[in-house]
């Protein structure tokens, strides 16, 4: 499977992916924004459905389209209308059906629906590594740049925005990174599973981190473990990328979990 | 105390806020002057913790002025403060959060606050008192002229209650800051507190406390140190709330 061009382009797209995820991830995970990133994920469908019926590129219609959600659901959550986890569940299945039945009508392209919705290695281009690693780049630049700022802001809104923190500028660079984060990362592990690739490696860094920065680090190299012994697997039997990549990502949560009970089991008294 | 000529660091005129036609604040006049001690006592609801984030700019306020020093130089502490459980911080870490600053000077307020051992220790394992002090250790980091303390003794008990007003009133006297606090109870005031301002929407009234709780009863419970920091604020009600209308009677008791 190495020598195979298409196994090494997701290879090099999926690490570069799990790298940039890790401290987008572990934010989502200390904000606990799962289900807002799920619901940014959710509206990725209808983003590529505009890209192509616009004849943009699909990237760009995705970032577009979860950038114009995320600021729709913050809007929507300062007016406390409805409980948040109200609120994310309607937008996040109402894009999700917008997008699929935009996709139904749109009969003239076709939408290879199940490499969107569960990730396709095989669609990746060497157009989509490019964009992982220069736009992944510029991601990882921002959040370096935000890092400071963003942590005062997820430690306590109110004490960093009174020490000085523009904290409602850092939080919408927060949501430019989410949003494009899941656009690059949709092709290797699709959009129903996105999130999985965003908070399960920084939840099995979390036990054993001693600082936020080490947590980042612990998190990029679960994702770097998840994504390499997923798209194995994916290419040893011929499963779909997406779950195979979050199986992987899963069993090593469940290793984090296990590995320390036992060690503490095996001391002796 | 000797004072030299006091400096108004804040002070309001007729502050209103208006918040979804609830009227929460009403009219404040407050000030706070270098050296002073200020306690806002009041009520659950009464808008202590809303006026402490309209002097800190952080909610604009509907009606009056503001006017801070020029020098003002505002260390906070909130009143909730909780680190999310997943994210691993060090006592240490929160200090040097905002700011960027030597280790030497971390070293140096956790010192003045009483918690030097508690440097490398994740935030999740501090008690309540442990927390205030982090709190107050990172405020000061910030060479404050004011300090604004928003229940800092809240999930702390007695006896350490009775420290943490020491060690606010060592902050005053080493730094000669001007101090506002926030205290839900309406009883237990900082006696070393230069005026209490009773808020309920708008300031009841203020004034001194009374300068040492001396009941022997007080004394013997909480020992004799809880009783030269701490002090019963005794105050002469001359109205009652109706209404949101302040109806004048004579010298019958809030229902707070």
């Amino acid at each position: 499977m190495w020598s195979e061009p298409f196994f090494l382009r997701a290879l090099l797209a999926g690490v570069g992916i799990a790298v940039v995820a890790a401290p987008i991830g572990c934010f989502v995970v200390w904000r606990r924004m799962a289900y807002f990133g799920e619901s940014l994920a959710h509206s990725g469908l209808l983003g590529v459905a505009i890209g192509l019926f616009f004849g943009i590129d699909t990237t760009i219609g995705v970032v577009a389209t979860c950038l114009a959600m995320a600021v729709m659901l913050a809007t929507l959550q300062r007016q406390r209308i409805l409980a948040n986890d109200t609120l994310l569940g309607i937008l996040s299945h109402g894009s999700l059906a917008l997008g699929l039945i935009v996709a139904s009508i749109m009969t003239w392209v076709r939408f290879d629906l199940t490499a969107l919705l569960f990730g396709d290695i095989l669609t990746v281009s060497e157009a989509d590594i490019a964009w992982v690693w220069l736009g992944g780049a510029a991601a990882l630049g921002l959040m370096a740049w935000l890092w400071r700022d963003l942590l005062a802001a997820t430690v306590h809104e109110e004490l960093a925005q009174a020490e000085g923190v523009p904290v409602r500028l850092v939080e919408i660079g927060f949501m430019l990174l989410i949003a494009f984060t899941i656009a690059i990362a949709m092709k290797i592990v699709g959009i129903l599973l996105m999130t999985a690739l965003l908070i399960i490696p920084a939840a099995a860094a979390r036990k054993v981190a001693p600082s936020p920065e080490v947590m980042v680090l612990i998190a990029a190299l679960n994702g770097v473990a998840a994504v390499v012994g997923g798209l194995m697997l994916s290419a040893q039997w011929d499963t779909p990328s997406g779950p195979s990549i979050v199986i992987m990502a899963c069993l090593i949560f469940v290793i984090t979990l296990v590995v320390p009970a036992v060690l503490r089991l095996l001391r002796p008294a | 105390m000797l004072k030299t000529p006091d400096k108004t660091l804040i002070s309001t005129k007729g502050v209103c806020l208006t918040l979804n036609g609830r009227e929460i604040l009403d009219g404040i006049d407050i000030s706070v002057d270098e050296g002073e001690i200020v306690t806002i006592v009041g009520p659950n609801g009464a808008g202590k913790s809303t006026l402490v984030r309209v002097l800190l700019g952080l909610v604009p306020q509907s009606g009056g002025t503001i006017e801070r020093a020029r020098d003002l130089r505002v260390g906070y502490v909130p009143q909730r403060f909780a680190v999310p459980d997943t994210l691993p911080l060090t006592v240490d870490r929160l200090l040097s959060l905002t700011m960027r600053c030597k280790p030497a000077e971390r070293e140096q307020v956790l010192e003045e606050t009483g918690i030097g051992h508690l440097r490398a220790s994740p935030m999740a394992d501090l008690s309540g008192g442990e927390l205030q002090r982090a709190l107050i250790a990172k405020a000061l980091l910030r060479r404050p002229n004011l300090l604004v303390l928003d229940e800092p003794v809240q999930g702390v008990d007695f006896i350490g209650e009775a420290r943490l007003y020491r060690m606010i009133g060592d902050i005053r006297r080493d730094r000669g800051c001007g101090i506002l606090m926030v205290s839900h109870d309406l009883h237990m005031v900082m006696a070393e507190s230069d005026r209490v301002v009773c808020l309920n929407s708008h300031v009841c009234c203020e004034g001194k406390p009374s300068s040492v709780q001396a009941d022997p009863e007080f004394a013997r419970m909480f020992g004799p140190e809880a009783a030269r920091v701490m002090a019963i604020y005794s105050h002469d009600h001359d109205h009652t709330h109706e209404g949101g209308h302040v109806c004048p009677t004579d010298g019958h008791d809030h229902k707070h």
